[in-house]
């Protein structure tokens, strides 16, 4: 670790009267790697924000270099040498991969724009950082994973001397992440000072040098990562500690029914011939490396998707889903792992997107009820500890995992019998995580089924009865709760043919 | 992963790929109709008839041309139509009421073009109206406009051998020893903008940004990109455009009325869509857009001579318009699927 390269001291904001930040701050030193750490809502991606120059801050100072800053757009941060990784991915999906990485800093060939150049200079990128993704690729066309490490290539191209990193892993996969961390050590020796937000425990202690912890808006304190415990960083974050244990034993007894059968399904070349069984009251946790094949499989049960071929029984009895609507009659519900895509209206209010899929609950008559619709939403606002001034508050204005809450409460509004979760704490801090889990425990107490897609393995062993594990698209492991182990997993993540 | 990779990169080498499914319809579109009308239609097939189609498409064209901007990004120009009469109606009105030299009228009618499209553009970008809202207020304020300076009378732009006239040669030729129904000057000049702009859309900064704002304006803007001047940019080449359409558009009829304009957007904007220019922004091409032009503009000037009624001609327009744009809605379809 160097001397000190960014402090930033003190800072307010208020969105529309609502404190967001309260003496918020910050001290990054050359070569570091520094955790900032609190609950969702915290204030972290709005102090970087700030930082960044994408909010203006009400208070406070900032010193960058030995210099009093304070940027006005992000190209000011960026050609100062700051730059941010969003929580949120920022892509152009109609320009090439090569295009979005370095859009507002074109490689020129005199006064034209020299796309060939930037695919390869992109190309020499990606091999530095051991990508393997084609320049020329449209964005679009990429996954959500792949799009992020997009992101990340392109931040690193700047020759930023700080890089902040909201949440960089929640869309990737756990080879990924080691990828990324090797990356990150790399930028740290080069002494370069990184921000890394995350409200994954294990990569805190993996990666980071100290760690900073805010609690509503307010800098509470900074640690050594060394010299301190998961706990010691819990009960700063949420004032209590939170205990996480794994499942040794499935809850579901032997006799109960099967739910959801799905045989031999088959989606284009991402899932091949896969056959599963899932019963009342069971969560079967899907593990599997990123592109295994998960999320597709969850599409096509789920309609969203056509399916080539392949059988789906609902309690025995043969369904025909070809879309989502056939399949939430059926009773499955299906929780998106790409919200901004698939999973919420960030225009709508809680309350709209609340309610969204479970409009005729709420009609009498011919009209909407709506102040029904209001109370289911501050059922859920309340029992999922959502984070909003008010239910009318637009989705958009919601820190990122409160906008997981607002999907999870979509779904829940709807009452299915089976239940799709496709990573559903991604982006969400400890304390509500255990809530989240609490709540699926519940869920499947009162006799609902659940299929819980995840990438976080202790989140897979914490949480399911039994585990299916993919890989390239085939089912390449089923096994019990209690013999399931991490390394059982990663090795049946990786059987290939 | 590996072939995956190879996959994507055999896509990009096609030919299919580079010109785009959608384009390469259009254009077999655009030929079977031209020898469809060449074969069977009566006195169709005659050199003058190529003039008048070239002759009723140069405005149409201007303006598709620039409105392709505007749509990349997202947005919508409806003033163009009444501003492109607008813009000739003044400067026609300066040439013969205060007897201001013609040349300066023509870049004048341009400029005024374009300064519409500035308003268009301030509006849309920072004052952040719709702009549906912003430019179908310009649309009522230049067709008003037109008619309060010309005094609500026609205006008659002078014939090519009177003095003034001459600026009519920059659309059409006509001179001894040249055949009769002219030179397409106009055609020439329509392909050399329009390969100027599809640099600029494609090989520049301005473009890139226009394009990049149209797919995810947030994203862009985080990026560093300042996309508000680029919005504005995108409106004022749709103005400048609509001016020389207006020009073209004198130099073509010569008589211009107070009022009217009103609906050649829509035309405009049917080329564009036609041409492969996506409504949700994002994508787009100068030479689709000019492809969807011609195709109007030889149905327009090709139905006639087989017989078939004004009424008919819009109605079939209509469905080539619907039809053009479910072949890409499919295209995307299965493009997304793959
Ligand atoms: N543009 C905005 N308008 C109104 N309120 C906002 C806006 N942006 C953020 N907020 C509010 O500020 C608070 C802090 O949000 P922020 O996104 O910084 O949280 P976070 O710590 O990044 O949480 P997470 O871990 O969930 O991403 C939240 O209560 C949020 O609702
Ligand atoms: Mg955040």
């Amino acid at each position: 670790m160097g001397e000190v390269i960014l402090t930033m001291k003190d800072i307010d904001k208020s969105f529309a009267g609502v404190y967001a930040l309260k003496k918020a701050g910050l001290e990054l030193k050359r070569g570091e790697v520094h955790a900032l750490m609190g609950e969702n809502g915290a204030g972290k991606s709005t102090l970087m924000k700030i930082l960044t120059g994408i909010y203006s801050r009400d208070e406070g100072i900032i010193v960058f270099e030995g210099q009093k800053v304070q940027f006005k757009n992000p190209k000011e941060a960026q050609d100062a040498g700051i730059v941010i990784v969003h929580q949120e991915l920022n892509m152009m999906n109609h320009l090439t991969v090569a295009q979005n990485i370095f859009i507002g800093r074109e490689r020129m060939n005199g006064r034209l724009v020299d796309d060939k150049k930037m695919a390869e200079d992109a190309a020499e990128l990606f091999r530095k950082l051991n990508i393997k993704i084609d320049p020329k690729e449209n964005m679009g066309r990429l996954t959500v994973g792949r799009q992020q490490m997009c992101e990340i290539a392109k931040a690193i191209s700047t020759e930023a001397k700080v890089i902040v990193f909201d949440e960089p892993t929640a869309a990737l996969t756990e080879s990924e992440i080691n990828e990324l961390f090797k990356i990150i050590r790399d930028l740290r020796d080069k002494g370069i000072g990184i921000i890394y937000i995350s409200h994954r425990m294990d990569e805190i202690n993996q990666i980071t040098d100290r760690v900073t912890v805010m609690r509503d808006g307010e800098y509470v304190g900074t640690l050594i990562t060394e010299e301190c415990t998961k706990d010691d960083i819990i009960r700063m974050m949420v004032g209590r500690t939170v205990y996480e244990a794994p499942k040794i034993i499935s809850s579901v007894p032997e006799d109960a029914p099967v739910v959801l059968k799905v045989e031999n399904l088959n989606v284009g070349r991402a899932v091949k011939d896969l056959s599963f069984e899932l019963h009342k009251g069971e969560i079967l946790g899907f593990s599997g490396l990123m592109g295994a094949g998960r999320t597709e499989s969850a599409r096509a049960i789920f309609g969203a998707d056509k399916k080539d071929s392949g059988e789906i029984f609902v309690y025995g009895k043969k369904v025909d889903i070809r879309s989502p609507k056939d399949a939430v009659k059926a009773g499955i519900g299906y929780l998106s792992e790409d919200r901004k895509r698939y999973g919420v209206i960030v225009e709508k209010s809680v309350v709209v997107n609340t309610t969204m899929s479970s409009v005729p609950q709420f009609t009498r008559g011919l009209f909407l009820d709506n102040k029904a619709e209001v109370r289911t939403a501050e059922k859920y606002v309340k029992a999922l500890k959502t984070k909003t001034p008010s239910v009318h508050q637009q989705v958009r204005n919601l820190s990122g995992g409160n906008q997981q809450k607002v999907v999870i409460a979509k779904w829940l509004t709807r009452d299915c019998e089976i239940l799709i979760f496709d990573e559903p704490t991604r982006g969400i801090d400890v304390g509500a995580k255990s809530e989240i889990y609490t709540l699926m425990n519940e869920l499947v107490k009162q006799g609902k089924s659940i299929i819980m897609i995840s990438s976080e393995l202790t989140e897979v062993l914490r949480m399911s009865d039994r585990i299916l594990v993919m890989c390239e698209g085939r089912k390449t492991g089923e096994i019990n709760i209690d013999e399931a182990t991490q390394e059982k997993i990663m090795h049946a993540a990786t059987i290939r043919n | 992963m590996e072939d995956k990779i190879n996959q994507t990169q055999k896509d990009h080498g096609s030919l299919l790929q580079a010109i785009g499914t959608q384009k390469l319809v259009a254009i077999i579109a655009l030929v079977v109709l031209f020898l469809f009308f060449w074969f069977f239609g009566e006195n169709f097939a005659k050199y003058s008839t190529i003039i008048s189609i070239l002759d009723s498409s140069y405005y149409i064209g201007f303006m598709a041309i620039g409105v392709t901007f505007v749509i990349i990004t997202g947005g919508i120009d409806l003033s163009i139509g009444t501003s492109c009469i607008c813009c000739s109606l003044i400067t026609g009105t300066l040439f013969t009421k205060a007897g201001l030299p013609m040349p300066v009228c023509v870049v004048l009618a341009v400029l005024l073009g374009g300064l519409f499209g500035l308003a268009n553009g301030i509006m849309v970008s920072v004052m952040k109206l719709p702009a549906f809202i912003a430019t179908l207020g310009t649309m009522m304020i230049t067709r008003g406009l037109g008619s309060i300076v010309t005094n609500t009378a026609t205006v008659t732009f002078p014939q090519a051998t009177a003095s003034g006239g001459a600026f009519r040669s920059l659309f059409k030729l006509k001179a001894p020893g040249l055949p009769q129904a002219g030179i397409p000057t106009g055609f020439i000049l329509l392909i050399i903008l329009a390969v100027a702009m599809a640099v600029l859309l494609n090989k520049t900064r301005p473009g890139r940004y226009i394009l990049s704002l149209g797919s995810n304006k947030e994203a862009t803007r985080l990026s560093g990109v300042d996309v508000m001047k680029y919005e504005t940019l995108a409106f004022v080449i749709s103005g400048l455009f609509a001016g020389l359409a207006g020009v073209s558009y004198a130099a073509v009829y010569s008589t211009l009325m107070p009022g009217t304009g009103n609906g050649f957007e829509l035309d405009a904007i049917a080329g564009v869509v036609i041409g492969g220019t996506s409504l949700a922004g994002g994508v787009g091409s100068i030479a689709g857009t000019l492809i969807g032009v011609f195709i109007m503009a030889v149905l327009k000037t090709g139905l006639p001579f087989i017989g078939v009624q004004p009424h008919y001609q819009l109605l079939i327009t209509g469905f080539v318009l619907v039809i053009a744009v479910f072949v890409d809605v499919l295209n995307r379809r299965k493009q997304g699927k793959a």
